[in-house]
């Protein structure tokens, strides 16, 4: 039995209203917060991965030459006696890498809260195609497995860095990997193809699908966030794939797309990649910081400050975000003139980023500010994101990259924007929407905890690594004693692995208290942050479809504090007799 | 083979894919190892008896004066320089004051017809040490366990090139440290080399009986324990080519091989990876 | 932990240098500003009995503020960023009378090829060294890196010098040191099992020194060309 409820566009959807069998519902299922729930479980199990491959690569950083705990598990072709080789040390950071930002942080962004969010925060009943949704789960799914399962082949995992340069990354013979070579591209190449279908269905249920009243100027920050990123993909990840086919084909049918051999040029691959690649980058923050934008406003009871900014700013964050990708090649033999280019736009980048904090700022000042565990995140976000920027700004500009280029200086940077970051804002949203998803409060003591054990930890995991990148400590090295001028830089690896290993620690508290919350919590009520956006006033969690009558829109999304409404938060399908007009 | 935790190997059982197709560079032109079957499917050899093993004996010599060898400078790895009183010399021909030609890999290439050969339980044994290959060819058999030690503190990756065998390339980081890796098909011959010292180079023989043997530094050789018979002998040299004879030895009889190598055959075809067919010895070229 | 970049011995790696501690006075002003203000505002704006937060969408006042200082710092940085680059890497910054050593690199050693007795690379009279790159202090070097198999990159981090060398590609850097000394080449980009030892010796003579060593090799490879 079907009803029809008309959209403002007139688009009909069709809302199941018959039983459904337990796997329908809660395994094959075509719901999108189904969908966002398993993408959840899914990527907390590869976070745990990365967080591992991460810990085992610092052991031999900290402790060099030392057997790994557990490190007699593995064959002698990774660590004979438990103390890792070369080769499977350069797997791991190449693993490393992969697992997190493609089946952790990117699928934690956007496949958990994409899919989660969207219909509900626009006031609809699901996605613009359920099926497609299911299908880019599973395919999600199986890259992963796929990508896991290269540990076990004959040559292990790949090694040749998570960015893959070729020609080592083409030649069996350079990197001693070929069949895990064939299944890291096989597995980015599926998972690129159930990305696609995630933007595809983003971005049309986005356009088509708003509630009545609900303007382009009046959807959350997630949401144009979440609908900027998708766009991102959309043309991103084709280039990618592209890339990936002509990498596979050089590694196994003899051609030279990459191979300097008759025509071919390793520079290309590089091209290609970062054309991708940074524009990737910004699929990683954007949404992370559409989260933050929504927790700082309800935790400070305040709206957003600078919306239109805000929005701007994220739209050209995006469109820079496409012509600055010769950054990461200021050193890679491309033509100096490029050089210049590419400085000035990545210098231009920063000022959109520089908007966006301030305005955080300006949403914080004159607040009324509750310190709750999501909200303890999203300012962490701020303070921690506003580090990567800064040192962002050394790197854009081209001649301090000539010595930073490629030390741990970048890596520091990389770290700050993507977990400071990304994973600080991740963590932040798990926090705020469990209520909504599982119907269970997590514990704010506890949640707590979890905060001040991460920021503490992850600043002296990665605050040392600045200096170490200035004493010009390359990254991807398995033993910096093999160089003079690394020769005192052992304690501070040391320190870094010690913090890490707490760090990975604290992840798991933070794991069985997510657990233990599910089956444990509080139950949850509607809305226990007293929030303004629309999913905050369906059911904790909600039914199958939503809405039945959908909701219609009246203001813009961080109505908080309005004078003349009594309670200090208004939701953006409350209609008040007075109502302030959605302009700034 | 690596030994392997049983779990892994149940999961390797499981997971691996493509155990002869994605090799890539490792398989090129040989074709993969039909000759997989020597190391199990074979029975037990035929015991020789000792009472009539015969022997084939003989010198490598060299006429000429070999080139001198440059010195190799390893002043850049100082804990194997200080291995060496004076710089080690590089050199290809390494022929004694009497004319011996050390370092010719001799074995038989015809004359066993289908006997069959257990491999050895004792591993033969590859070291590297002052950053030199030691021994600088060693012969092994199929299915034999190599043992590749390093006797130095210093990185050194063992990448061997073979053309029939998959090859591997194996980093030993530290000192003490052992690999042990097995050929299962005859292979004569198969390079190693070290990327981090690219002066280092040694020559793997893989036979499939246990009758090869290397010239000693005076170019000596024997070979025992063999079955009576008509037999081909090839001495093989790493600039010089191949050099072939054939001896007829009786029960209990020792035969000889003298074979000769000269200057005016450097240059010439030097087989890698299957034996050349001496009818056409155009062949592989050398590495 | 030791928060300094390493001795600066080069003439280019004193404006990189100097760039560098800008960049991070500049970026070191704003963090402060953000980071202390971030921490007053929680302090202050905390949620009190009696107070009510402050009802606004934004000041537009505040946007540009924010968007302009910005946005001049970075066009700022840009400008003397990009005369800097262009000083190093722009083809007319060559010297015109620099002493060319041919660099390749290969997996995981750097074979550095001189010009021989006629001091012009690319003729019978070349010689090459493995892992030894000598070269006088107060004059201008050129290099031209390749490679033969994969990606590397020359890193000399007292000479603030890095250049990726990409197997195809002859790709011409230039520097000039200003102190003499014992450093290393070490390789900036993932090349393999051997990547994290690839390095190798870097002597800065005064120039008398290099004269005489640089017959010494010339000497021994005419020797040695000769047998």
């Amino acid at each position: 039995m079907a009803t029809m409820a008309s959209e403002p566009t007139g688009i009909p959807v069709r809302v199941e209203e018959h039983p459904q069998s337990f796997i329908r519902k809660y395994i094959f299922s075509t719901d999108h917060k189904v969908i966002g729930i398993q993408f959840l479980f899914t990527c907390l199990f590869f976070l745990l991965i990365g967080g591992l491959l991460a810990v085992m690569l610092r052991f031999q950083l900290g402790f060099p030459g030392a057997a790994l705990p557990g490190g007699d598990l593995l064959p002698d072709t990774m660590a004979p006696d438990g103390i890792i080789l070369p080769e499977f040390y350069n797997s791991l950071v190449t693993m490393h890498g992969t697992f997190m930002v493609f089946f952790a942080i990117m699928p934690l962004l956007v496949g958990v809260y994409a899919n989660y969010l969207i219909p509900v925060q626009i006031g609809t009943h699901d996605m613009a195609f359920p099926r497609l949704n299911m299908i880019s789960y599973w395919m999600f799914l199986v890259s992963g497995l796929v990508m896991l399962s290269s540990f076990w082949v004959i040559g292990g995992a790949s090694a040749a860095g998570w960015t893959q340069y070729a020609p080592l990354s083409a030649s069996p013979e350079a990197s001693g990997v070929s069949t895990g070579q064939i299944l890291w591209i096989l597995s980015i190449a599926i998972f690129g193809f159930s990305s696609l279908l995630g933007s595809i269905n983003y971005i049309t249920t986005v356009i088509n699908q708003r509630a009545p009243g609900m303007t382009w100027f009046r959807l959350p920050l997630v949401i144009w966030a979440l609908f900027i990123t998708a766009i991102l993909g959309l043309l991103a990840i084709p280039v990618l794939t592209a890339a990936l086919i002509m990498l596979l084909f050089d590694q196994t049918l003899g051609t030279t797309f990459f191979l300097p051999t008759e025509g071919g040029q390793p520079l290309l691959w590089q091209h290609l990649f970062w054309f991708f690649g940074h524009p990737e980058v910004y699929i990683l923050i954007l949404p992370a910081m559409g989260f933050v934008s929504e927790i700082i406003s309800n935790g400070s009871r305040k709206p957003i400050f600078g919306y239109k900014s805000m929005v701007f700013a994220i739209i050209a964050i995006a469109f820079l975000g496409f012509i600055v990708w010769g950054h990461h090649m200021f050193q890679s033999g491309m033509n100096p003139a490029l050089g210049m280019s590419f400085m000035i736009s990545t210098l231009i980048i920063a000022v959109p980023s520089a908007i966006k904090v301030f305005n955080w700022m300006g949403t914080i000042w004159g607040g009324s500010i509750r310190f709750h565990t999501p909200m303890l995140f999203a300012v962490g976000f701020v303070m921690l994101f506003a580090i990567g920027g800064f040192s962002g700004i050394f790197m854009a500009s081209s001649p301090v990259d000539i010595y930073i280029h490629d030390t741990y200086f970048i890596v520091a940077h990389i770290h700050y924007v993507l977990f400071g970051g990304s994973l600080f804002a991740i963590y932040g949203a798990i926090y705020y929407w469990f209520p909504k998803m599982f119907g269970r409060l997590i514990n704010e003591t506890a949640g707590r905890i979890h905060f001040f054990l991460t920021f503490v930890l992850f600043n002296l995991v990665f605050f040392p690594m600045h200096g170490l990148g200035m004493e010009g400590m390359m990254r991807r090295i398995y033993d910096p004693s093999q160089y003079e001028h690394l020769a005192d830089i052992q304690d501070t690896n040391t320190l870094i692995t010690w913090a890490a290993i707490g760090l990975f620690i604290s992840g798991l508290y933070f794991g069985v208290l997510f657990f233990w919350s599910l089956f444990r919590g509080k139950p949850a009520p509607d809305n226990p942050w007293e929030a303004t956006t629309m999913e905050w006033t369906l059911p904790s969690p909600p039914q199958h479809g939503n809405w039945k009558e959908l909701p219609t829109v009246y203001h813009g999304p961080f109505e908080y504090s309005h004078p003349d409404v009594e309670k200090d938060w208004l939701s953006q399908n409350e209609r008040p007799d007075v109502v302030s007009p959605a302009h700034h | 083979m690596s030994r392997m935790n049983p779990t892994w190997l149940a999961l390797v059982a499981a997971l691996t894919i493509g155990c002869g197709g994605g090799e890539g560079g490792a398989d090129a032109g040989g074709g993969d190892a039909g000759a997989d079957a020597s190391t199990d499917a074979a029975p037990a050899a035929p015991a020789v008896d000792p009472a009539v093993a015969a022997t084939i004996s003989g010198t490598v010599s060299f006429a000429g004066t070999a080139p001198a060898g440059t010195p190799i400078d390893m002043s850049e790895e100082p804990t194997c320089a200080e291995k060496h009183a004076t710089a080690p010399l590089a050199m290809s021909i390494r022929a004694g004051a009497d004319g011996g030609l050390a370092n010719v890999f001799v074995y038989v290439k015809e004359g066993l017809g289908d006997m069959t050969f257990s491999a050895p339980a004792e591993p033969a044994v590859i070291d590297q040490d002052g950053c030199e290959y030691k021994p600088h060819i060693v012969g092994v058999m199929a299915g034999q366990n190599l043992a590749i030690r390093n006797s130095d503190a210093v990185l050194h990756n063992i990448n061997t090139q073979p053309t029939t065998n998959r090859g591997f390339n194996i980093s030993q980081p530290r000192a003490g440290m052992e690999t042990t890796r097995t050929f299962s098909a005859a292979e004569v011959m198969i390079p190693v080399k070290c990327d981090v010292h690219g002066w280092m180079s040694a020559y793997i023989g893989v036979t499939d009986n246990p009758y090869h043997a290397v010239s000693a530094a005076d170019g000596s050789f024997t070979i025992s324990g063999l079955p009576p018979g008509d037999y081909v002998i090839e001495a093989w040299h790493e600039t010089l080519g191949v050099s072939t004879q054939s001896v007829t030895v009786g029960a209990a009889e020792t035969g000889t091989a003298d074979f000769s190598f000269s200057e005016d055959m450097a240059g010439g075809p030097v087989p890698m990876g299957e034996p050349i067919d001496l009818a056409h010895p155009e062949g592989h070229a050398a590495g | 932990m030791d928060w300094s970049l390493p001795l600066n011995a080069s003439t280019q790696g004193v404006h990189i240098d100097n760039l560098f501690w800008l960049i991070f006075w500049i970026t070191g002003v704003a963090f402060v500003l953000v980071e202390v203000g971030i921490l007053w505002f929680l302090w202050r704006y905390r949620a009190r009995d009696g107070h009510k937060a402050r009802y606004t969408h934004g000041h537009i006042g505040a946007e540009i503020v924010w968007t302009a200082v910005p946005a001049v710092t970075m066009v700022f940085l840009g400008i003397y960023s990009g005369i800097i680059w262009a000083d190093i890497r722009s083809p007319d910054s060559f010297p015109d009378d620099a002493m060319t050593i041919g660099v390749v690199a290969k997996q995981f050693e750097w074979n550095v090829t001189y010009p021989g007795a006629d001091r012009v690379l690319g003729n019978d009279d070349d010689f090459t060294i493995r892992n030894r790159f000598e070269f006088p202090v107060g004059e201008p070097v050129v290099v031209r890196l390749e490679s033969e198999d994969v990606i590397h990159s020359f890193f000399v981090p007292e000479l603030r010098v890095k250049q990726d060398a990409v197997p195809g590609m002859t790709i011409p850097i230039w520097f000039e040191a200003t102190e003499t000394g014992e450093f290393q080449i070490a390789c900036a980009e993932l090349c393999g099992l051997g990547h994290y030892r690839m390095r190798a010796r870097v002597v800065v003579h005064e120039a008398d020194a290099f004269d005489s060593w640089y017959d010494e090799q010339t000497g021994a490879a005419l020797a040695a060309a000769a047998e």
